[in-house]
């Protein structure tokens, strides 16, 4: 009996071609069933949580924000807005001129301060320092400087702009 | 197995013990017989508990209780992506497991899988229908909609009419005298804090019950000699067919909860009054429709709380069953016990009909 047990093993792989085909186009079916669910599961999934992103893509996307009454702005001091999504800062400088910013530090993403007895801008995470009407990164760790906006001072307000 | 992967497994058998695992589900076995389709329906229940999770902590991200609570649903039905999806699978799903338990409790009761060694497993089975029904409950209120706040209202005067101690709980479970933001921050904390933390122990010590005893066996396949009953393997053919149904539950889930989206009600409004036919849930439809039956008829205050007491004496008696019918020997107690779980099984039906009739 013993040569018949073992021999159905081999007639399989003869007489029946077929058979290990259908068995792997079998498997080969169920893999990609699952991966269709795991797409199906994971889509949704992944557009929900990136939500907000999206959303503060879209604002990010502005171009210009209108400062009501910011024209009114005493000399030496700094008016932070959010540009989009983003902290920027207006300052208006002793000599009475108006620079826009980001106020973003681009060292480690920080918001920075406008020290008006230094007329400089800092960052109290690290200690970067940045020159206050170009913007360019004078000392410490920042490796860029922060982009500086358009602005147009009117008797409504200040608008600013990208450049 | 190429000799890459199979020095992996040992390192890891080695450290782990896998090997033993798996002799061990090679060789443990379902018992197969006409009642066998019955076994599936636990697996279906943990399932959607495993799904409950999952959209929970997805609900989470965007959830906020309190005052904000309605403004928060409503951004994630209509402004997240996808948001009213995992919303609606969340509902779904809460109520499918309700009932996947009511089915696996009744098909317990009537396989008589509660007698020894078994009561623990029915007890803590118990337990966790307990805790659902709390999780049904509390997360109801959590959008704040008209429907959700009027309901919880109505529901909370259930225990206000025990003597004594009843004002005193319904105000602890209210947060104050008026259901208000107080009311949903505290059912959040219990509906994703304490329940979790109850239930999921709970849980681990109802399936371990299901292991160390092995699937109960129907009174006529019981009678049956050893030889003459059937068994499957556990692994793999009993957790293919589990694994099936898990697919099918999915794949019905995942209908439902995208066809019949969940609705979000209007925002919740003291001075708006009450829109008509508010009812309870389905799964508490019964229980309201009993009490309110014996309400009227056993009047005034006295038949309130005669009510209320007759109908805890039948939920007492039915997680005490397993002692009254505690074995095969049980004889004239098993009929009994079944003419009792066919009595709470129309009880249950007949009063939920009769309660959808009557809010039409």
């Amino acid at each position: 009996m013993s040569h018949v047990l073992d021999t159905p093993h081999i007639i399989k792989e003869t007489s029946e071609p077929g058979e290990p085909a259908t068995r792997r186009a079998f498997l080969a079916a169920a893999g990609a069933a699952g991966l269709c669910y795991v797409a199906a599961l994971a889509y949704p999934i992944y557009r929900y949580l990136a939500s907000p992103t999206e959303m503060e893509m879209s604002e990010t996307a502005v171009t210009e924000v209108t400062l009501k009454d910011a024209q009114k702005l005493p000399l030496g001091s700094v008016l932070m807005f959010k540009f989009g999504t983003r902290p920027a800062m207006l300052i208006h400088h002793e000599d009475g001129r108006w620079i826009a910013m980001t106020a973003v530090c681009t060292h480690l993403g920080c918001t920075v301060q406008y020290e008006p007895q230094a007329d400089r801008i800092h960052c109290g995470c690290h200690g970067g320092v940045y020159n206050a009407y170009t913007g360019s990164n004078v000392s410490g760790p920042p490796p860029k400087p922060l982009k500086l906006f358009k602005v147009v001072v009117n008797a409504a307000g200040v608008d600013v702009s990208r450049t | 197995m190429t000799s890459k992967t199979a020095s992996i497994y040992d390192w890891v058998d080695e450290r782990l013990g896998l090997s033993e695992l798996v002799a061990f589900a090679r060789h443990k076995t379902v018992p197969a017989h006409s009642q066998s389709f019955w076994y599936y329906w636990g697996g279906i229940s943990l399932f959607l508990f495993i799904v409950q999770c999952f959209t929970g902590v997805l609900l989470l991200v965007y959830y906020r209780p309190g005052a904000e609570a309605y403004e928060s649903v409503r951004q994630i039905t209509f402004v997240m992506h996808f948001g009213w999806l995992i919303r609606s699978a969340h509902s779904w799903s809460a109520n499918l497991m309700i009932f996947a338990i009511l089915v696996h409790m009744f098909s317990v009761y009537f396989m008589k899988a509660y007698r020894k060694p078994r009561e623990f497993g029915w007890l803590s089975g118990m337990a966790l229908l307990g805790l659902a029904s709390v999780f049904g409950f509390s997360g109801y209120l959590l959008p704040m909609d008209e429907l959700s706040y009027f309901a919880t209202k109505v529901g909370l005067q259930i225990p206000a009419a025990i003597p004594w101690i009843g004002p005193i709980i319904s105000n602890m479970l209210r947060g104050g005298l008026e259901v208000n933001e107080f009311t949903v921050q505290r059912f959040f904390a219990l509906h994703v804090v304490m329940l979790p933390a109850l239930f999921v122990p709970l849980l681990g010590f109802h399936l371990w019950l299901v292991q160390r005893h092995g699937n109960a066996i129907p009174p006529a396949e019981e009678s049956k000699p050893l030889n003459k009953r059937k068994t499957m393997a556990f692994f793999p053919d009993f957790f293919r067919k589990d694994l099936g149904m898990w697919l099918v539950s999915l794949n019905v889930l995942a209908l439902l909860a995208s066809v019949f989206p969940w609705s979000l009600g209007r925002q919740a409004d003291v001075l708006v009054p009450a829109p008509s036919g508010i009812h309870p849930e389905w799964y508490f439809m019964s229980p309201f429709e009993m009490l309110k039956l014996l309400g009227n008829w056993l009047p005034g205050e006295a038949g309130e709380i005669a009510g209320l007491l007759l109908f805890t004496l039948g939920i007492v008696l039915w997680i005490l069953i397993p002692f009254y019918d505690s074995s095969r020997e049980s004889g004239r107690r098993g009929r009994a016990a079944h003419y009792f779980g066919l009595l709470a099984v129309f009880a249950l039906l007949a009063t939920t009909a009769i309660g959808y009739w009557t809010v039409r």
